[in-house]
């Protein structure tokens, strides 16, 4: 299979007059890195890959080498269907390797693929499909506060909306890059967008995310404004999500639907719900890695606080929708911390690791929580045996470095380098004096 | 209907009955008449027979031959229809694989019409060279693996490319995903006919809104590629 994709890449690249191939990977947090070659150089990296200095990538540096090797994966080779008509260029999503051609450890690309493949023993397939929030600025002032283009809500349409074109064309480039999009809206903040993805395999779909927060912020910065997926730019207002829609398949059939079950879930959906919900805490580090993230965090914003699951309680953790037509395979589960700056290898993996401990392990399922768990008191929830997500990075840190099943399913390198890396990015915010402060203190005190 | 549309037909019948060729006239039809296979050879237009009509009445013998080597080493065989008397149906038994449909005679004109009609529609791929698959706006080229829609170059991955062409060699074809899925991925592949679903996601995504349904779900079955509705 991998010659003919090969020689279909090669002879598309000629046809189509490919000047400049840009291999594509994504480093520990999140950002996509590339560099171009030529369209001689295509076969030869085909073959053999390139080889790089990966020392200055995020998470990429190791002691002894800092030479690895990128190779490109065929299926994911795509004409860009912007920049210069005349000098066509073409991208493809690369694993990397070692220079002795095994595994890199410290690609996260890798860290997803190992956790499918796992899955591969128990017969089954893992869809996802996020709806993803950003949020379009004007040109940034330094200093000054990000000023949204419009101040339409949710759902409007309306002149109010200025940033429907933006989002039409948004669209179009997605769809002809092979990225359904299933809903797209103005979401309830001024200036605030959603566009949800048709589900696909987590593999691919972690490459679509990818491709996605490029194309927005491609779009938006042709047309002089930025895009953000930063969790929460405005005070006061709802924050951006990425709400990750999931289910497992066996062939063609939604291992998570029972037709008996009152809820439609499977045994099997309810352990995975189970295993996510014990192990969130120690996952979140990973879903919301920055010290923003956990301002979205909060009650009041229709963004998760409390560890729970309901079918139709958006203040919970996890929503089972109700699908449409009582469809067996949109039988599905909904895990709503992640934030768009999370690296989407990661989080899948990770989401995939949590829910598949529960499965294995038999982990049995607590309640419904169907109350609006923002008006309960502690003792309450304590009751109900309903936790909260971490607090902060530095909570999330904390848990997460206490967790074998985070080690395990990121690796040793990119655990330690994670843990690392965000610490440093906690004490550096720790000693910054922050304006709520100034505000508040610096004339009573 | 115009030539433009359907091409050329040829008529095997020594010599083709005079009902047939007023049938064929009426309705728009070009086509040929062509008494022995080397007659057929050498009269084919340049871009080939469009359909073909086999009159079994006459010399029953010297028709099979005729669509046995209209059959032979094709790639994309011309569509057939036979001509059988309604006191010989028996005569199709067996022959299945040698015509892709067929009407009693004598016929009603309506009747031949509609069947042609529907004949030609799913032959609506044109393979004026054997390395080009054309359906409407749509057009392959199996010599350099490029896809483009109403000129616009649609640029597809591997699979997406491969199931294309799969889809658009069999217009009006009814494939589950089962089939779809060893036949353009081969039995080996891990995914699953849900991968089946996903790549025609993809593949109507880059396709574009306007000629999306040129892939149709027919439900709970499978997947048609044919008529899009902006019309073909």
């Amino acid at each position: 299979m991998r010659d003919q994709q090969c020689d279909y890449v090669l002879k598309t690249a000629t046809e189509r007059g490919v000047r400049m191939v840009r291999l594509w990977f994504t480093d520990v947090l999140g950002n996509l890195k590339s560099f171009a070659i030529s369209q001689n150089e295509l076969e030869n990296a085909l073959s053999d890959g390139m080889t790089f200095d990966g020392s200055s990538i995020d998470g990429f540096s190791r002691v002894q080498e800092s030479d690895v090797l990128a190779i490109p994966d065929p299926d994911t080779f795509q004409i860009l269907p912007w920049g210069d008509k005349s000098s066509t260029e073409a991208r493809v999503f690369c694993d990397i390797h070692h220079l002795d051609g095994s595994p890199f450890d410290g690609d996260p690309r890798q860290v997803l693929r190992r956790q499918v493949q796992s899955l591969r023993t128990d017969g089954l397939s893992f869809y996802i499909a996020p709806d993803i929030e950003f949020f379009y600025f004007a040109p940034p002032k330094p200093g000054e506060r990000p000023e949204p283009l419009d101040f339409g809500g949710y759902f409007d349409l309306t002149t109010r909306d200025a940033t429907g074109d933006l989002r039409k064309q948004t669209i179009r480039t997605l769809e002809q890059l092979g990225i359904p999009v299933e809903y797209s809206f103005h979401e309830d903040s001024p200036s605030q967008q959603e566009i949800d993805l048709r589900h696909d395999d987590a593999l691919i779909m972690a490459d679509a995310v990818m491709t996605f927060r490029l194309v927005v912020r491609e779009v938006a910065a042709q047309h002089g404004v930025y895009a953000t997926f930063m969790p929460k730019p405005l005070e006061g207002v709802q924050g951006s999500g990425m709400h990750t829609h999931m289910s497992l398949f066996r062939g063609d059939e939604n291992a998570f639907h029972d037709p008996d079950d009152p809820y439609n879930l499977s045994p099997l959906a309810k352990s995975f719900m189970a295993g996510l919900l014990r192990h969130a805490a120690e996952i979140t580090a990973i879903t919301n890695p920055t010290v923003n993230s956990y301002k979205r965090l909060v009650p009041g914003f229709e963004a998760p606080v409390h560890v729970s699951w309901a079918r139709n309680n958006r203040s919970g953790l996890i929503r089972v929708p109700i699908p449409k037509r009582g469809n067996p395979n949109a039988t599905r589960l909904e895990y709503r911390s992640p934030d768009p700056s999370c690296n989407p290898y990661l989080t899948f993996a990770m989401i995939l690791a949590a829910g598949m401990r529960g499965v294995r392990e038999g982990y049995e399922l607590p309640g419904e929580a169907d109350a609006n768990l923002f008006e309960l008191d502690d003792r309450e929830l304590n009751r109900l045996g309903i936790g909260q997500l971490p607090q902060s990075l530095s909570d999330s840190l904390r848990v997460m470095e206490e967790s074998e099943l985070a080690r395990e399913a990121l690796g040793e390198h990119i655990f330690e380098w994670f843990l690392r890396n965000k610490r440093r990015e906690w004490r550096e915010y720790k000693t910054h004096v922050s304006q709520f402060e100034i505000d508040r203190y610096l004339g009573s005190l | 209907m115009t030539d433009a549309d359907t091409g050329m037909l040829v008529v095997f019948g020594d010599p083709v009955s005079a009902e047939l060729a007023r049938t064929l006239d009426l309705s728009g039809y070009a086509w040929r008449g062509a008494a022995t296979w080397d007659v057929a050879v050498a009269e084919q237009p340049a871009t080939g027979w469009s359909g073909a009509i086999i009159d079994l009445s006459s010399d029953a013998d010297a028709a099979w031959a005729f669509l046995r080597s209209l059959r032979k080493g094709d790639a994309d065989p011309v569509r057939t229809l036979v001509l059988v008397p309604g006191g010989h149906l028996d005569a199709l038994e067996l022959r299945d694989d040698l015509f892709d449909d067929f009407c009693l005679t004598p016929f009603h004109p309506s009747e031949l019409t509609a069947r042609l009609r529907h004949l030609l529609i799913a032959s609506a791929v044109v393979a004026s060279r054997t390395d080009l698959v054309i359906y409407g706006d749509l057009a392959l080229n199996l010599e350099t693996y490029q896809a483009s829609i109403s000129d616009r170059p649609l640029d597809l991955t591997y699979m997406e490319y491969e199931l294309l062409k799969f889809l658009a060699q069999s217009p009006g074809k009814v494939f589950t995903r089962e089939m779809l899925l060893s036949r353009v991925w081969g039995y080996e592949y891990y995914g699953g006919a849900r991968t089946v679903d996903v790549h025609v996601r993809r593949l109507r995504a880059k396709l574009g809104e306007e000629h999306a349904d040129l892939i149709q779900t027919v439900r709970s079955v499978g997947y048609r590629f044919g008529q899009s509705r902006w019309g073909v």
